[in-house]
């Protein structure tokens, strides 16, 4: 069976294939197949026009109220009621939604009918502008499937939004009667006004046996945990008014309540609220003088003075959403799309989409009895916080609340993320609005951890040809305690490595890896050989560093085996004149990236630079044959967002023959191809990830007046 | 030869082309060529008349909704507390938060009676709730009430049932209908069923009970706890098996089980289809007949095999060379199986169908197992071949932080049940998932010094903030004499000199008044002084003065210059979560003795940062106040010399992660003194002897050494570099 994923290579770099002779046979398999597609095309043409469809064509010009007529007898059964201890695994077939690749569920929606009793009076209004829009989601969405067949999630077009507007034994028998209705296995209702007087239940009331039940204003006595789903109550306003969002900080009022119809005893609560704190509590109510034309709806008004709603609701910090006769309240939503901090007096309540969303972030719940003390609690919460709730809270409405399609795409999501829950959407994905996602680095090596020692690690020298000092480079690595194995990248495809016999022989495997392509990016491949954590990066004319050095710089990366831990340092600049960045490699007082000329890294970031470094750098890197290093430096710090360590003091890394480092790093055009890199590499990452730091790592006692022979790492620093 | 073939093949794509274009309006037409279009034909139609579509609602019905004539709110909830009771209690119906609003959250334990003897289990859970920060042993000042009667297993064939447990309830005096009681359970039911049933009526007590039914479970009422074996520790705890993060997983098998197959009976359907998946090569699942005594009654075909097979593979190595091992239900929804997996790192694939997975309100699951379903067997294996190995390295330090934050003793178990319980006595104070399913986790994070990330050590990468930019210096006054010596002035006049530094704090902890305002320096920054209690933990209180995240804690005999405390500082904002200090001492295991040493002389390692000069983060000052028992901190007091020690421990404890040395000038090298009282002859070796009692009773009271010893030293970059002076920032520090 296929995965999602893409399969990664596991084994060096493709040769890129070549095709020389074969060409016949790809020219006899092109004509034929183009001397196909004339005689069909020809075919086609000519043939009787009775291949176009009558039905279907006219679908696309029909209206709501031409749908077939469906008449339920008085006596067409009626579903059970709903059982309240219905859960996926008992109530949910899960053999209907299968193995998937794209692990995503298929969802169908019944055709829409009219539905009608006995004497042709109808059962309901047909549909909602709002669930039209619900359903139309659906089907424009990856979840829909046409064929009922293989359909995971059944969604009926009986519109049950509002239970005001249904008759519930015909809507039940509706429902009963639909092709696939089993029961109400795997079917899913959309309700977002629940109950009726006299006790206002907080589910729907229509008989539904096992359906899942997506309803605004759910209790926590008829949620059913993990099986239905808790949404939003829809806010027309949110699709007529445009409030453009505010940025987060200090608003007009502390407190503001601005829904009408308040119970009286709630409505004492918060007068008592205003009459302690003064001004900074704003409590709105229905305006009683407004000229005609006006909609009420659109108008609040404290004593004489009206005001815009929802517009007001940005002049607060927080807005009270208090439960009514139900506990959702379409009220959430505006004061959410406002960047208002909801205050949620409703107790008992299932917040929308709780399964997923962490509300805590966005809004204050407060018991109802501690209703009086809201404002102490309000007041208890920094500044910082409310500013990053309004933020939060306008991302919930963003994403959440904004429409129909939000609503209805993010309850099919949760459902498919309980089907396939390995496949499901992360905490971070659901909750983190796009500035946080953008600014907040999740390290991919977060457990600290102290590797052991024992594991060593894995000495990685690419060279091209100069073999001598490559084998000085071997005797001199494999003089260092830890290392555990010494891989040797050959990147000349014209010569082959010298014969077995003639290498340096050493305590440790030594293995010689041939590349195909002469390319930089080779020697950050994750090789199968490299079985430690650490990797060694280390150039084949590097042979200044002493084994102490070699050794204490394994031991610093222990500590920080997310870090790349390097001995020459390199800073980037901001070149004001320029307005662009700089590379620069005098001795400067600050680090911000080491070269991989000799530095120490975990494999997890071999892995990430083959496989998921951004944009086109990789191809760029090895076109230009420069600047993998800052490649390295900038996926580092981007993904963990911590900056690198380096090791030991400087040194003068001269070598004559030596084309890398510091050899060419003198030369002029080097430094302005490296500072092109930066700029490049920052473009493509859209920010600039490395961080600039004013230590370096040496040993605890580095230079301090104590016996050389008692120190573990006496020779460092040495010329 | 080869152009004609191009203008033949050429001039077949022109007329394909020209063919399609005049004839491609059937061709489009045809289903058969475009399933596309004829999707969209049958999708969900866009009516003519949408935009007249009525809404589903009046827009004046969603903003008024009230309706006079119900009941008022109170009533209400008055009506609430008679309906919803027992079987279905929440915190809101069935829990008296008044008792917790005087005292705060505080614990009660019943106390034990002689006749009455407890398992080793429930004896460790009492002894964790005493040990705890919130136990009172008075009932009147408790939240919560903790039974002395021994209600884990409840399985009343079990040897450990105790008997007429509801007689027993009903005599206790504070009972009150199991108002405010937390009961913990371990097994309930029997065979065949084993069903939730305890034996007796647990009222509106809150369950803490492992293998949790969904169906059973009071939603934000009840806690699921995991199941824990007789010999879990009781405090401190194993480390778990992850010691290097490997990618791919470089482990020898993908998905193991080793387990009983049951013939019959409940949890039979799903053990009995576990060998199914078993392709002896990287998929492992065995299972026995063998258990019970009447095993060969039921014995199958598979059997006599089976058992054969299941004995050449051991357990551990499964456990330890597998990337995911499963965890099917047993008869009973949980097993320890799920904390071994757990433990291990071998990410648990649950089969266990309406299981509450253990404390779910906090912990999110789906970063740390596979939660599959016991239909879907057959999937699994294809379903996590899919996983993407950095997703397992993910999942797999996942399972280490959660083994390790909230499973790996008794204590842990005991305390994460409480803090959830607390969580929801307020919630607007109290941790978001985030907190929860962050490093280093719920307990960890105390919601009375803020719910904000941004104000903690902990996040600030993850919440993509950084640490403010000054500091507060805190020096700490104990001498006797009642003038300002000389080396306290000159360090008020270095920590001032720094332009980091936001304000001096002088804890003045001396029988004698402080000197009057006028004595002191005049320095840019504004200096307060603390009259302190006298008591050494005194100087980790988190004092509302504080207001920067980063803390200068000195002693008044410390000598340090403006450009060490500028580099430390530094050094410090990109380690926030750890002490960066200048002396440092370490600590070692003293094989002879059989304990643990402690040593100030110069060694290649070290340990701990001596808070005589050291930054850290305030928010330690909480933690060491309020998150330490009370007991710890009495220790401290008396020992009179080990505060900056368990400081240490406790910030070790927290990160994992070994203190930051920096570099300091020669000539003050350790003259900074050992500590406040002489040093000289037999005080100097007294004083360290009560530190190195002091270590070994701190790592007592955790259960294992926090300390992590670090062979690193942090200096400037050009630090003693043959570069001119001119060149270096701290230049200053060589001297």
């Amino acid at each position: 069976i296929m995965c999602a994923s893409a399969k990664y290579n596991t084994r060096g770099p493709a040769l890129i294939p070549r095709m020389k002779t074969k060409h016949r046979i790809y020219y006899i398999t092109l004509f034929s197949i183009v001397l196909l597609g004339l005689i069909a095309t020809g075919m086609f043409q000519f043939w009787p026009h009775s291949i176009e469809s009558s039905s279907d064509w006219t679908v696309e010009k029909r209206s709501v109220h031409d749908v077939p007529v469906v008449k339920l007898p008085a006596d067409s059964p009626i579903p059970e009621r709903g059982d309240l201890s219905c859960r996926m695994h008992t109530c949910f077939d899960v053999y209907r939604c299968g193995f998937n690749p794209k692990n995503k569920i298929k969802v169908y929606i019944y055709s829409l009918k009219k539905y009608v009793d006995e004497y042709g009076t109808s059962v309901s209004n047909t549909i909602s502008r709002e669930y039209n829009e619900l359903l139309t989601a659906i089907s424009d969405s990856e979840f829909y499937t046409d064929d009922v067949n293989r359909a995971c999630l059944f969604v009926p077009s009986i519109d049950v939004l509002n239970q005001n507007v249904l008759r519930i034994k015909e809507t039940a028998q509706a429902l009963a009667q639909l092709s696939r209705w089993d029961r109400g296995t795997n079917h899913l209702l959309f309700n977002m006004l629940p109950g009726g007087p006299p006790d206002y239940n907080t589910a729907l009331d229509v008989p539904r046996d096992r359906a899942l039940l997506a309803g605004g204003g759910f209790s926590t006595w008829t949620y059913r945990q993990g099986y239905d789903v808790s949404i939003p109550v829809y806010s027309p306003l949110s699709g007529e008014v445009d409030l453009p969002e505010r940025g987060p900080g200090p608003r007009r009022y502390f407190i503001l309540s601005s829904q009408m119809a308040l119970h009286p005893e709630y409505q004492s609560e918060l007068e008592a609220l205003q009459a302690e704190n003064g001004e900074s509590v704003l409590i709105l109510d229905k305006c009683t003088n407004l000229s005609d034309g006006v909609p009420a709806v659109r108008k609040r008004c404290y004593k004489n003075q009206v005001f815009d709603y929802p517009q007001v609701l940005q002049e607060s910090m927080f807005c009270v959403v208090l439960r009514g006769a139900r506990l959702g309240q379409a009220v959430l939503s505006d004061v959410l799309q406002a960047g208002c901090v909801p205050v949620i007096i409703a107790d008992s309540y299932i917040l929308p989409f709780s399964e997923v969303l962490d509300w805590k972030r966005a809004s204050v719940v407060i018991p109802e009895e501690k209703m009086p003390e809201m404002y102490s609690i309000l007041q208890s919460i920094p500044q910082r916080q409310i500013e990053e709730m309004q933020r939060q809270a306008r991302w919930f409405w963003e994403a959440y609340f904004r429409s129909m399609k939000a609503i209805a795409l993010a309850t099919l999501q949760i459902i498919n993320d309980r089907i396939y829950p390995y496949a499901a959407i992360s905490y971070e994905e659901w909750n983190d609005p796009p500035a946080v996602k953008w600014s907040s680095v999740s390290n991919p090596l977060f457990l600290p951890l102290i590797p052991p020692q024992s594991q060593g690690f894995t000495a990685i020298v690419l060279t091209y040809d100069r073999v001598e000092s490559l084998f000085r480079v071997i005797t001199e690595v494999s003089k260092v305690p830890s290392l555990s194995k010494l891989l040797v990248v050959w990147n000349n495809q014209n010569k082959n490595p010298p014969e077995d016999s003639l290498w340096p022989k050493i305590r440790v495997p030594l293995k010689v890896v041939r590349t195909a392509e002469n390319k930089l990016s080779n020697r950050f491949f994750p090789y199968d050989e490299i079985e430690t954590e650490a990797v060694l990066a280390i150039d084949d004319d590097i042979i200044m560093l002493t084994s102490d050095e070699l050794q204490f710089g394994y031991e610093v990366w222990r500590e920080f085996p997310d870090r790349l831990v390097g001995y020459p340092g390199r800073l980037h600049l901001w070149d004001h004149e320029m307005n662009k960045w700089k590379y620069e490699s005098e001795w400067t007082n600050e680090v911000s990236m080491v070269l991989t000329g000799a530095a120490f890294y975990h494999k997890y970031f071999n892995y990430l630079y083959t496989y998921k470094m951004p944009g086109d750098i990789k191809n760029w890197v090895d076109a230009h044959m420069n600047c993998e290093d800052i490649a390295m430096n900038f996926l580092v710090a981007n993904v963990t967002g911590k900056s690198v360590i380096k090791v030991t003091p400087r040194k003068k890394f001269k070598c004559p023959e030596c084309t890398a480092i510091d050899g060419l790093s003198l030369d002029q055009t080097h430094m302005v191809e490296r500072s092109e890199c930066i700029n490049k590499f920052a473009s493509v990452f859209g920010t600039m990830p490395l961080k600039v730091v004013e230590h370096r790592a040496d040993p605890v006692l580095y230079k301090d007046d104590f016996p050389e022979k008692l120190k573990s790492f006496p020779n460092i620093g040495s010329l | 030869m080869q152009t004609r073939k191009k203008y033949i093949f050429l001039t077949f794509l022109a007329s394909w082309l020209l063919l399609f274009f005049f004839g491609g309006d059937q061709l489009r037409r045809f289903a058969f060529f475009s399933g596309r279009k004829t999707e969209a034909q049958r999708n969900w139609p866009h009516w003519t008349d949408r935009s007249l579509l009525k809404n589903f609602a009046d827009p004046e019905e969603l903003q008024r909704d009230g309706d006079p004539s119900l009941l008022s709110p109170r009533e209400r909830r008055a009506a609430w507390l008679s309906i919803y009771k027992n079987s279905r209690c929440r915190m809101e119906t069935c829990f008296d938060f008044s008792r917790c609003e005087k005292n705060g959250f505080k614990v009660f334990t019943y106390p034990r009676e002689r006749d009455q003897p407890i398992s080793e289990s429930y004896g460790k859970i009492l002894t964790s709730i005493e040990r705890s920060r919130y136990y009172t042993p008075d009932p009147q000042e408790a939240c919560v009430f903790i039974l002395s009667i021994d209600t884990l297993d409840r399985d009343h064939l079990s040897g450990q049932y105790v008997r007429n447990v509801d007689e027993k309830i009903r005599g206790f005096p504070l009972w009150n209908g199991g108002r405010n009681h937390l009961i913990f359970n371990l097994y309930s039911g029997t065979w065949p069923n084993y069903t939730e049933d305890l034996g007796f009526d647990i009222g509106q007590a809150i369950l803490a009970k492992a293998s949790f039914d969904t169906e059973s479970f009071r939603p934000g009422f009840d806690i699921s706890i995991p199941l824990f074996p007789k010999d879990h520790p009781q405090r401190g705890g194993e480390r778990g098996w992850l010691y290097q993060d490997s990618i791919p997983p470089r482990k020898k098998y993908l998905l193991v089980f080793k387990g009983k197959r049951y013939l019959t009976g409940i949890g039979s359907g799903t053990r009995n289809a576990l060998h199914h998946i078993h392709n002896g090569k990287d998929i492992i699942s065995l299972t026995t007949c063998k258990h019970g005594k009447d095993w060969e009654k039921h014995k199958d075909t598979r059997c006599d095999k089976d058992n054969v097979d299941y004995e050449k593979f051991d357990y551990q190595e499964l456990l330890r060379n597998s990337t995911f091992c499963i965890v099917p239900r047993g008869r009973r929804l949980g097993s320890f199986r799920f904390l071994e997996a757990l433990q291990a790192a071998c990410i648990p694939v649950l089969l266990s169908d309406g299981w509450e997975l253990p404390f779910a309100e906090a912990i999110d699951w789906g970063k740390a197992a596979v939660v599959g379903s016991e239909r879907l067997l057959l999937q699994i294996p294809s379903a996590i071949r899919c996983i993407h190995p950095e997703s397992v390295l993910a999942f797999q330090q996942q399972t280490q932080f959660l083994w390790d934050a909230y499973f790996s003793s008794v204590d842990k178990i005991v305390h994460t049940t409480l803090e959830i319980i607390k969580d929801r006595l307020s919630p607007h104070r109290s941790r978001s998932r985030f907190l929860w399913n962050t490093l280093p986790g719920g307990p960890l994070v105390l919601p009375d010094f803020s719910t904000h990330p941004g104000d903690f050590p902990f996040y600030y990468l993850q919440h993509g903030s950084s640490p403010s930019e000054k500091f507060t210096a805190f020096i700490r006054v104990v001498s006797q004499a009642g003038s300002l010596s000389q080396p306290i002035l000159r360090l008020i006049q270095a920590v001032s000199g720094s332009q980091y530094c936001a304000q001096i704090l002088v804890l003045w902890s001396c029988e004698k008044p402080p000197p009057p305002s006028g004595k002191w320096p005049q320095t840019t920054v504004p200096l307060t002084i603390i009259q302190g209690r006298r008591k050494l933990s005194d100087r980790f209180f988190p004092y509302t003065a504080i207001q920067t995240d980063a803390v200068l804690s000195l002693d008044e005999h410390t000598s340090l210059s403006t450009s060490e405390v500028d580099f430390a500082f530094m050094v410090w904002r990109s380690f926030p979560e750890r002490i960066v200090g200048f002396p440092t001492r370490s600590h070692f295991w003293d094989p002879e003795q059989g304990r643990w040493g402690y040593t100030s002389k110069w060694t290649n390692e070290l340990s701990i940062v001596l808070t005589a000069a050291a930054f850290y983060h305030r928010y330690y000052h909480s933690l060491f106040t309020e998150y330490l028992p009370a007991g710890l901190r009495e220790l401290v007091d008396s020992l009179a010399t080990c505060e900056d020690i368990l400081m240490n421990v406790l910030v070790a404890a927290v990160t994992k992660l070994p203190p930051i040395k920096v570099t300091q000038r020669k000539q003050h090298k350790d003259t900074v003194p050992q500590q406040v009282k002489g040093t000289a002859g037999a005080a100097g070796s007294r004083h360290f002897s009560q530190r190195q009692d002091c270590l070994n009773q701190l790592v007592d009271w955790f259960g294992y050494m926090p300390l992590v010893s670090s062979q690193l030293r942090l200096d400037p970059v050009l630090f003693k570099d043959q570069v001119s002076v001119l060149r270096k920032k701290y230049a200053r520090l060589e001297k």
